[in-house]
């Protein structure tokens, strides 16, 4: 399968998960080695850099990329710093900004995480900005320097699928990085139906570690993203209102037959 | 006019006319529903909707999963002064009762904070009594400084300031507010409040606001069961947490359901919650308002407590003390009720492993 290419780094897998949720830290690792996930994020505000025992950080694998997110800011200047702390702790240079001002939907502040995409991109962190999906925000966070877009298929927690799909195929048709669909995405069938439009990755964590297998949840994804990615490399059929005969029935004229 | 609005609103509702009326169908319509009204939460607090505790524990459990995963936030509450100017019927630190007072000075609140801190847990409630000219201003923020150096989030439930006093208290690093409102009652607010600052009805309705004004990111609200009809408290609760969340989007909200437990004064409650119409609200809760954090201290045991855990909670306090000195002295000030889960933190925290759920120890990053 080709590979996921963010800012130069390449990844295996084009399904990325999450560290939030679970039941149990200990399923987190049997969970990505299911799902060949090589991306979890966490969020920096629950990482307990002093106790050992409860850092989420000491339960993922070493070879899996770490995408600290700046939940909890609630603008620019709060995520920049969450940033910093993130990868002053170690945590390395990617960084997912989620900035949400609005605990009643939880819908993502565009206009603040393009500041903010700009502030840290320049300082070298690669910067995967979580959005609603909007044409402008995307174009201008490529500007900013995003190595990718994430643009929500349906709010948080919804398990509701790609509702906003309209949206997220203008931001996928005039893409310059890739797009990740984050947010929504309940079922392998619909990261399938995301992968088949041609977005980049699909992130997925409460559909995951809310499962009563996370682990096997973990690997239906992956099958799941593995197979739509294949429909869209092999170029989809197209639909039809009206059925198309295989042999089509004009054809004789421009053979020379009678 | 804030949410005193709403309380005119529904005063002269007819509760008991509405719910004579609810049907069986009417709380399934309601469990089920995506986006429910004040009505369907009538529904789902009727006396009828015992007859659907278990759908209601079952959707309560399935939202809470969906919205918050399978995890329990922790939190440990400290009482550095227990002096109080107020005089409220039920409560053990009304200045009436002769009790053993204790105010705590910043060097005792940091040996204190110390030994909660060897918890592990992050986040902090700090608890005062209301005593004019000892519990200032300036006392508060030297006390939250000191716990600032422990823990990563601090929150207060304290007597209510005014909107410019919070923003200091924001300013140097509070995230957290509770403000129980004791009884929406209005008349029965003035009975049980004898004297004090307290008395004021509306100026401890509209504490809530002020402190998402101020920008406290965290606010806990609750009605104190047992002082006033139980079904109307627990609607209007409801109604305070859906007027606030639509309100005042850039703050959280989260609901309590204390209960009265045995304190000095010997108070007893004439609207007494049973165990059963305890859950069949607290799913109500849950079901009505999704996103909002519910909150289950050590006033209820622990088998109880336990069982909670799978109908949509998610957040506990543990380990608690609620007397002053309670972590450190060997000789402790007169609590504030009876604890009734008497485990250790580790025993509470073990239990919630036991029973599937991530204890989350920290959900904070203090970045001021």
């Amino acid at each position: 399968m080709d590979k996921l290419v963010l800012k130069g780094h390449e990844f295996e897998s084009r399904l990325l998960t999450g560290t939030g949720k679970f039941s149990d830290k200990n399923l987190i690792a049997p969970m990505l080695k299911a799902s060949g996930s090589n991306i979890i994020t966490m969020a920096l505000r629950r990482v307990n850099f002093s106790n050992p025992k409860e850092n989420v950080l000491n339960y993922i694998p070493k070879d899996v990329t770490l995408l600290p997110n700046t939940s909890g800011a609630r603008n620019a200047e709060e995520a920049i710093k969450i940033a910093r702390i993130a990868r002053e702790a170690g945590c390395g240079d990617f960084i997912k900004i989620e900035i949400i001002n609005d605990m009643k939907y939880l819908m993502p502040d565009n206009e603040e995480t393009i500041k903010a995409t700009k502030v840290l991109a320049d300082e070298g962190f690669i910067v995967l900005p979580y959005i609603v999906p909007d044409l402008i925000t995307a174009k201008k966070l490529e500007e900013a320097g995003a190595a990718a877009v994430m643009p929500l298929g349906s709010p948080i927690g919804s398990n509701k699928g790609l509702q906003t799909k309209a949206l997220i195929e203008m931001i996928n048709e005039n893409k310059k990085v890739p797009v990740i669909v984050d947010a929504g995405i309940g079922t392998p069938s619909q990261a399938a139906e995301a992968m088949e439009m041609g977005v980049d990755a699909v992130l997925v964590n409460t559909a995951i570690s809310t499962a009563e297998d996370p682990v096997k949840m973990g690997e239906a994804f992956a099958l799941g993203v593995k197979a739509g990615r294949m429909a869209y490399l092999s170029k989809l059929a197209k639909t039809s209102k009206y059925a198309n005969a295989s042999s089509p029935l004009t054809d004789f004229l421009f053979r020379g037959e009678k | 006019m804030g949410f005193y609005s709403v309380v005119k609103e529904w005063k002269d509702f007819d509760f008991e006319g509405y719910f004579s009326k609810v049907t069986d169908e009417d709380v399934v319509d309601s469990i089920y529903k995506e986006h429910l009204t004040e009505y369907d939460f009538l529904n789902l607090l009727s006396p009828i909707a015992k007859n659907h505790l278990e759908e209601m524990a079952r959707r309560a459990n399935e939202i809470k999963t969906q919205h918050f995963g399978n995890i329990i936030s922790l939190y440990m509450p400290i009482y550095i002064s227990n002096f109080c100017t107020n005089n409220c019927t039920y409560c053990g630190f009304s200045k009436k009762n002769h009790i053993v007072r204790k105010h705590q000075n910043l060097e005792q609140i940091e040996e204190e904070a110390k030994e909660i801190a060897k918890t592990g847990v992050e986040h902090i409630l700090m608890l005062t009594g209301e005593a004019h000219g000892l519990v200032t201003l300036d006392y508060l923020k030297d006390a939250v400084k000191v716990l600032k150096k422990y823990f990563n989030s601090v929150s207060i439930e304290v007597m209510p300031l005014e909107e410019w006093e919070y923003k200091e208290l924001v300013d140097i690093g509070l995230d957290g507010l509770t403000v129980y409102q004791e009884t929406y009652n209005e008349e029965r607010y003035d009975e049980v409040h004898l004297s004090g600052k307290k008395k004021d009805y509306h100026f401890r309705l509209d504490t809530p606001e002020r402190g998402a004004k101020a920008g406290i990111r965290t606010i806990g609200i609750g009605p104190l069961f047992g002082l006033s009809e139980i079904r109307k408290e627990a609607f209007m609760a409801g109604m305070h947490l859906k007027y606030l969340t639509d309100n005042y989007l850039n703050s959280s909200f989260s609901i309590s359901l204390p209960r009265i437990n045995p304190a000095e004064g010997g108070f007893q409650p004439d609207h007494p919650l049973d165990d059963i119409t305890f859950v069949q609200f607290m799913t109500a809760f849950r079901i009505f308002q999704i996103k909002a954090d519910i909150n289950i201290s050590t006033r209820e045991v622990a088998s109880f407590r336990d069982h909670l855990m799978h109908m949509g909670i998610t957040k506990m306090s543990v380990g608690s003390k609620t007397d002053v000195g309670g972590y450190t002295e060997n000789d402790p000030s007169t609590c504030q009720f009876e604890i009734s889960d008497n485990r250790s933190a580790e025993e509470t925290i073990q239990a919630i492993r036991d029973n599937g759920y991530q204890p989350i120890f920290k959900d904070w990053e203090q970045i001021k």
